[in-house]
């Protein structure tokens, strides 16, 4: 592949490093080795739901109930540690209730036909329903039992020096990578985004596919909901509102296309540093938080279209 | 007398491929010039070039003697110029009307569409092609061949001086194709400037006036196709003399493969019939007769309401695609585009799509290496011209792009490969390596369904062939009783049953 080649397959690669660039130029204290760590581990909560939605678009859906999963999944994670539940059982019994939530919009969108859209719009809905249900509207918290100071290590700990979400958003990431990348279910990810039909008629079991897909988003997401938990030592009810966006535009900017069976997960990863970055950035530099949603935005807008050109070009 | 167009010296590159050398090429008023040359050679890519969607690298192009330069399909259209596109372009959730008219709908002066005029001048073209389709039909619910009249009657309603028809036949059944002939013919009195596109040799020397052919790129004969013979124009075509263009290899057929009884599914009412391995069975019939149809009920795209399927004496039940694939049934679509390839993606995951689980272990883990070398085999042995094993689909030739479809069926390794329309497209070269294909995997004990509208390939290639006709079976005929006429009469006999039933 040629140079030219390279930067316009990179394009999001590229964009990241730049903005980082400037920003090393107007402050000093951006490139130090705890601001890093700090913008890896503000992204991680990001990360980790824009990966299962990485997922989700590529086979041409759209998850818009990961917020709420990750607020209910954080209070039931909460009221099960403040009761001394064991920590490895409620880890799992949160993932698998996440799984399970997605799993329900995924068989409306797999067997009854349902836009991917509404049926998570759906469930958007009626899952934070429940949250508020669940909590009464209020914070739970974690409680006093020493298995909430194990738990706090899950979103607050370290080792050697690396923040715990960073290293659960890592694995998480080589573990989709590698699905995507070298699997039988990663090809078939892509092939139904690509075109369903030719998928379905090639043997592909299409609607297995994407309740996987689904289950998989809401796992994730439940495994964000963990994490902001722990952090917080506890879960409230309004978390994770709006997180689908941020997602999303994790996903976009890292090249993946909305219409499905295009795009890579690794452009995910740097889509969501790049937001963390302007986030960090923009608050380093001071700027008031009504201008960083509209400074934010017009970042998005200029690497879609940048990386729209660049695949235009091309032809 | 000027041409009515004329290009010269056109050259072409698609990043570093150079698709199109110095080519020269004239349409005349009045005239019908048939473009010939094999799959990739740069057909389409010319045409293309003319209409605007694509922009030439150098060369001249002079439309009445003027020189011209379009930048958009919609300036070629606005000049005259109409194209029939190998590729069907229709919208598939739109009407057959709203697809005709999309982009140039007739408006009244507060802007409203006269849905009126669209019904009625929909009508009216597809009548000239002497279809019975209403306007308001949902045009993805049309068989193929109903599509391709209707992207026909799109270019007759643009009215335009030169109309470009990318194969527009290769989806065609001989009626249908008798139909267009017609209507080329009044259109050549007219006085427009036609040019036609093909890989059945004998629809050029029945309707052109002149042939130009392509090979590599680089323009290699134009004449009156009075003064060219079809070895002449095949040696021009391929570079070399290709003989014996049916290959046939008699048949030692073994046990039964498949056996079909009382089989009913939709478009299909009650078919019986058995195949054995090693043998190619053909199915003859019109367009909409059910043999689509047939092939998705076995392969288990369109699951049978009653009847039942043996395989290798086993009953089997097919309920989905999933399960044709692990029967050992290969299918091969007529639509690549929708059904077939996925555009956007490469060679690979194409191809290796049906058969991943070849390549896969109890983990779902992909063993690449074993993919891309078996992959890579099949690209080679159908000479499939591309740059790569990642190469897009969508930048494949059309011919190309259907030898990909074949292949990715056979990737699975099937008994029993149903082949629906396998040479739609495919170049006189290509089409005898693919029946050389044929002869070869019964050979190895296949069991083939062969589903085709060109009756010298079928009488050619089949063993035996069964006749459908309306949802029937209406004829059977071993391979040295087969004869045209009375293939022609069974398609049209469950029809008459159909109107006195
Ligand atoms: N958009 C594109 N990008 C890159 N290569 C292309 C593109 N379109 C066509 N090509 C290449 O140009 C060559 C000529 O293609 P073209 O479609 O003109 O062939 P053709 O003569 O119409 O063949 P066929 O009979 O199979 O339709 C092929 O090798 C093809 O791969
Ligand atoms: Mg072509």
């Amino acid at each position: 592949m040629n140079a030219k080649g390279f930067i316009r397959e990179n394009i999001p690669l590229f964009g990241l490093i730049l903005l980082m660039a400037a920003v090393s130029l107007y402050s000093p204290n951006f490139l130090t080795v705890d601001n890093l760590l700090n913008i890896l581990r503000q992204t991680s909560i990001n990360a980790i739901i824009a990966m299962g939605m990485t997922f989700v678009i590529l086979t041409a859906g759209i998850d818009l109930s990961v917020g709420s999963i990750l607020a209910f999944a954080g209070a039931v994670c909460a009221s099960m540690i403040a009761v001394d539940t064991p920590l490895i059982v409620a880890l799992l019994t949160t993932i698998a209730i996440g799984a399970a939530l997605g799993m329900a919009s995924g068989t409306i969108v797999a067997f009854f036909g349902v836009q991917a859209f509404i049926a998570t719009l759906v469930a958007m809905t009626m899952v934070r329903g429940l949250v508020l249900v669940y909590t009464d509207g209020r914070p739970i918290s974690t409680g006093d039992f020493d298995v909430a100071n194990s738990f706090y290590e899950i979103g607050g700990g370290y080792v050697a020096e690396i923040p715990v979400p960073v290293i659960i958003a890592a694995l998480a990431f080589l573990i989709c990578w590698y699905v995507l990348n070298h699997t039988q279910f990663g090809r078939y990810v892509y092939a139904i985004g690509g075109n369903e039909q030719v998928a379905r008629l090639a043997g592909v079991n299409v609607a297995r596919v994407k309740l996987i897909v689904y289950a998989t988003s809401g796992a994730l997401s439940a495994l964000a909901g963990i994490i902001l938990t722990a952090r917080l030592e506890s879960a409230q009810p309004t978390a994770g509102m709006a997180y689908e966006l941020d997602a999303i535009a994790a996903v976009v900017l890292g090249g993946t296309s909305l219409a499905g069976g295009r795009g890579r997960i690794t452009g995910t990863l740097i889509g969501a540093l790049i937001i963390g970055v302007l986030n960090n950035a923009l608050n380093i530099m001071d700027v008031s938080s009504y201008y960083q949603q509209i400074a934010k935005g017009a970042v998005i807008l200029l690497a879609v279209v940048a990386d729209g050109r660049s695949k235009a070009s091309s032809r | 007398m000027t041409a009515l167009l004329e290009l010269e010296g056109v050259d072409k590159a698609f990043g570093t491929v150079r698709v199109l050398r110095g080519v020269d090429f004239t349409v005349q008023a009045g005239r019908v010039v048939a473009l010939a040359g094999e799959n990739g050679a740069g057909k389409s890519t010319l045409m293309k070039i003319i209409t605007g969607i694509y922009h030439r690298d150098a060369g001249e192009m002079r439309l009445r003697g003027k020189e011209v330069q379009f930048t958009t399909a919609r300036q070629s259209m606005d000049a005259g110029i109409a194209m029939i596109h190998q590729e069907l372009n229709l919208l598939p959730a739109l009407s057959v009307g709203e697809n005709i008219f999309l982009g140039r709908e007739p408006v009244d002066r507060m802007g409203r569409i006269r849905w009126s005029e669209i019904e009625r001048e929909t009508r009216h073209w597809l009548g000239t092609l002497q279809q019975q389709i209403d306007p308001w039909t949902e045009t993805g619910k049309l068989s193929i061949a109903q599509q391709q009249m209707v992207e026909i009657a799109r270019a007759l309603s643009m009215q335009a001086e030169i109309i470009i028809m990318d194969e527009p036949t290769d989806a065609l059944t001989d009626i249908e194709t008798q139909i267009l002939f017609d209507v080329v013919e009044k259109l050549r009195g007219e006085g427009k400037g036609l040019v036609f596109i093909s890989h059945r040799l004998g629809e050029i020397f029945r309707m052109c006036d002149d042939v130009a052919v392509l090979r590599d790129g680089n323009m290699v004969h134009q004449g009156p196709v009075s003064e060219i013979d079809e070895d002449g124009l095949i040696r021009h075509m391929v570079g070399r003399e290709l003989s014996d263009q049916y290959p046939y290899v008699p048949a030692e057929p073994a046990d039964i493969r498949l056996k079909v009884d009382h089989l009913v599914a939709p478009g299909v009412r009650d078919v019986s019939f058995e195949a054995r391995a090693g043998e190619v069975v053909g199915f003859a019939g019109l367009v909409g007769a059910g043999r689509t149809e047939l092939g998705k009920a076995i392969y288990g795209a369109n699951p049978a309401q009653s009847g039942s399927i043996e395989i290798d004496g086993q009953p089997t039940q097919l309920r989905s695609p999933r399960d044709g694939v692990s029967a050992g049934i290969g299918y091969v679509t007529e639509d690549r585009k929708l059904e077939g390839l996925i555009q956007a993606h490469g060679l690979r995951q194409n191809l290796s799509l049906s058969g991943l689980f070849r390549f896969t272990n109890t983990t779902g883990h992909i063993d690449k290496r074993a993919e891309r070398a078996e992959v890579t085999r099949y690209i080679n042995a159908f000479s499939v011209k591309t740059h790569g094993i990642d190469a897009v689909i969508s930048q494949l030739s059309g011919g190309n792009q259907q030898k990909v479809s074949i292949a990715k069926s056979l990737v699975a390794q099937p008994r029993i490969l149903i082949l629906d329309e396998p040479t739609r497209g495919v170049d006189v070269g290509a089409k005898r390596e693919i029946y050389q294909l044929i002869n070869e995997l019964k050979a190895e004990g296949l069991c083939i369904l062969l589903l085709s509208s060109d009756m010298p390939e079928l009488m050619g290639i089949s063993d035996r062939i069964l006749v459908m006709s309306n949802g029937l079976l209406t004829g059977s005929f071993a391979r040295d009783e087969a004869d045209q006429e009375a293939i022609m009469r069974c398609t049209v006999a469950g029809l008459e049953e159909a109107r006195v039933g």
